[in-house]
């Protein structure tokens, strides 16, 4: 089985990193451990492998478990036409990953959002400020422990 | 703060800002230029105008209340929305669509796809001086969206396509409108190619500005109309068929050289394509039967009459369910009771049908999927329309994420407009195709 198959390969190149391997809905998942991230994804995106596309990425917040936070991402390979999801945990007292925009140039942005909305920390991402929400805005607002209607202060006219 | 391009700026540069409210940034987007005379050195662009939390919102609200939300992302192709949202749910409930409700499914989504690429290449026309092509690509436009606000009765935020199939039935006398739209709209194409395709003033404000190499569109995860104006064959509907479309005969059109005026002509072309499966469609669906609704029992007097007895006459449903009524159902919603909304025959006169309604609207009594989390993409007028839903087994979504074809694209803009001149940025941004919607969120 081809699903089997990339998967298998990244067990075997990364017996570590990996934690579990499943296959959710017609969807190939691997869970990995937040240390690994970058190692794997360039993995993925070199030639053989060819998951060319980062077709999305973001964060879920379970509040309440440990570790709280955890990173989402979806890739597609032209080549197999296959889609492929990646996840790891990020604990809220570390609340930092590894960006992935030397690799693909819309991390760029799709990192700002989750920093924007969660407050995850990209290292070694060039620009990371908010993108949705205004400078001076308070607090994560995707983040469960945000409250619905939460409102906030007006902010002074910039000059 | 001072903006990144404000710190960067070179001594004797120009900074100009372009938006938010300028008459091209159709929407609302800030440009910040840093110009040598009309030369673009580098730019930023600065969204988020028109961010209303959407995923947040989702979150608070049942499977069933916010479909409704999803109407308002990308707002001139409501319903492909609606069918992303819905059909990601349906492969985590694994409900089965009758055959008539995805015909009908394909056919509004391919009317919107037109609407989309016409409203789009219409502004596009506009802003570079054509304002003839605007008037006729709207003009188009309306016969499409007569089609679709005689079907789902609203003309943007339809919510036209629910849980298992769809809100209503076609309209007895769709026909004859959706085939005066056809070809109006071909007639409209027909023009447009002429007054545009050998322009000189379009062509040399399109030909060969901002290029988009097809390795730098996917790595900047462009999919839809722009990635296949590069040459790369993507397309959801071939490479992940949903629905019909693997019965259907069409094909993907692709650019060559990746540039503005690629961009206008792959939607051009895929419109044409558009309309051939809108016509395929409507040779296999059997016309819907006639009004039913004409006359029956008011709904206060059948309530009434139900005390006693179930009535045995036919009941008059508000005109706002035309198109839904019981007899309908088999048609064009899954049977499966858990997900679909009684039909309001059951819900006057009977008490399983009460009790099934309330408890299909009550809190915590909804549509309920199972833990896990999906992920399902369909081709939307920009690209690959993903969603992804957690559920944590509640009638809520734990998260729920939208995957905007546009913001991959627009997160392009800056590296498509270097070096080119300040008149080439309303162009490019035009073939882009941003919608603030679904940008923002």
């Amino acid at each position: 089985m081809e699903e089997a198959e990339i998967l298998r390969r990244l067990k075997n190149r990364f017996p570590q990193a990996v934690q579990e391997t499943l296959v959710s809905l017609g969807m190939d998942v691997a869970i990995i451990n937040k240390e690994a991230l970058f190692e794997v994804m360039e993995f993925l995106k070199a030639k053989p492998q060819d998951y060319a596309m980062l077709l999305d990425l973001t964060c879920v917040d379970y509040l309440g478990e440990e570790p709280r936070f955890e990173m989402v991402y979806h890739l597609f390979s032209l080549s197999s036409n296959r889609r492929l999801r990646i996840k790891a945990r990020l604990s809220e007292k570390d609340l930092k990953i590894a960006s992935l925009t030397p690799l693909w140039k819309n991390a760029n942005w799709l990192e700002r959002e989750v920093y924007d909305l969660f407050g995850v920390e990209f290292i070694g991402h060039p620009d990371l400020r908010r993108i949705f929400m205004y400078d001076g805005f308070e607090g994560y607002p995707l983040r469960k422990d945000y409250p619905l209607r939460l409102r906030q202060p007006r902010l002074k006219f910039r000059k | 703060m001072p903006t990144r391009i404000e710190r960067e700026a070179r001594p004797g540069s120009l900074l100009l800002n372009m938006g938010p409210s300028h008459p091209a940034m159709h929407g609302t987007i800030r440009i910040m230029l840093e110009l040598d005379g009309e030369k673009i050195l580098n730019s930023e662009v600065e969204v988020g105008y028109l961010h209303r939390g959407f995923e947040k919102t989702c979150e608070n609200r049942t499977y069933f209340n916010l479909l409704p939300y999803t109407d308002r992302l990308n707002y001139v192709s409501p319903l492909i929305n609606n069918l992303g949202y819905v059909m990601t749910l349906e492969k985590m409930l694994g409900i089965e669509v009758p055959r008539r409700a995805q015909l009908i499914r394909v056919l509004m989504s391919e009317l919107s796809r037109i609407s989309d690429h016409l409203t789009c290449l219409a502004a596009m026309a506009m802003e570079c001086g054509a304002f003839t092509v605007f008037l006729y690509k709207i003009k188009a436009r309306e016969f499409i969206w007569d089609v679709i606000e005689w079907t789902t009765g609203a003309r943007m935020t339809t919510s036209y396509i629910r849980i298992g199939g769809v809100k209503a039935d076609l309209h007895p006398d769709y026909q004859p409108a959706l085939e005066k739209a056809i070809s109006e709209t071909r007639g409209v194409l027909k023009d447009v190619h002429g007054l545009l395709d050998k322009n000189k003033i379009f062509l040399n404000r399109t030909r060969d500005i901002a290029v988009m190499k097809p390795e730098e569109a996917i790595n900047f995860g462009w999919t839809g109309p722009c990635l296949r104006s590069t040459g790369v064959y993507y397309d959801v509907r071939k490479a992940h068929p949903y629905l019909v479309y693997d019965e259907l005969d069409f094909e993907v059109p692709l650019g060559e050289r990746g540039d503005n005026f690629d961009r206008y002509l792959v939607r051009m072309r895929e419109m044409e394509q558009s309309l051939r499966i809108i016509e395929q469609v409507m040779a296999q669906l059997p016309a819907s039967p006639p009004e039913l609704m004409a006359e029956g029992l008011e709904p206060a007097q059948a309530i009434k009459e139900a005390r006693r007895q179930r009535p045995e006459k036919p009941i008059r449903l508000s005109p706002n369910l035309e198109g839904a009524e019981k007899s309908r159902y088999p048609e064009i919603l899954a049977s499966d009771p858990r997900y679909v909304i009684p039909p309001k025959e059951d819900v006057y006169t009977s008490i399983e049908g009460l009790i099934s309604h309330f408890k299909f609207f009550m809190k915590g009594h909804g549509i309920r999927p199972p833990k896990g989390e999906v992920y399902f993409a369909v081709e939307g007028g920009n690209g690959e329309l993903g969603f992804y839903i957690v559920s944590d087994g509640t009638d809520k979504p734990y998260r729920l994420h939208l995957r905007a074809p546009c913001f991959h694209i627009v997160s392009a803009l800056e590296f498509l407009i270097k070096g080119h001149m300040v008149a080439d940025v309303i162009p490019t941004f035009g073939s882009m195709n941003m919608i603030g919607g679904e940008l923002d969120r």
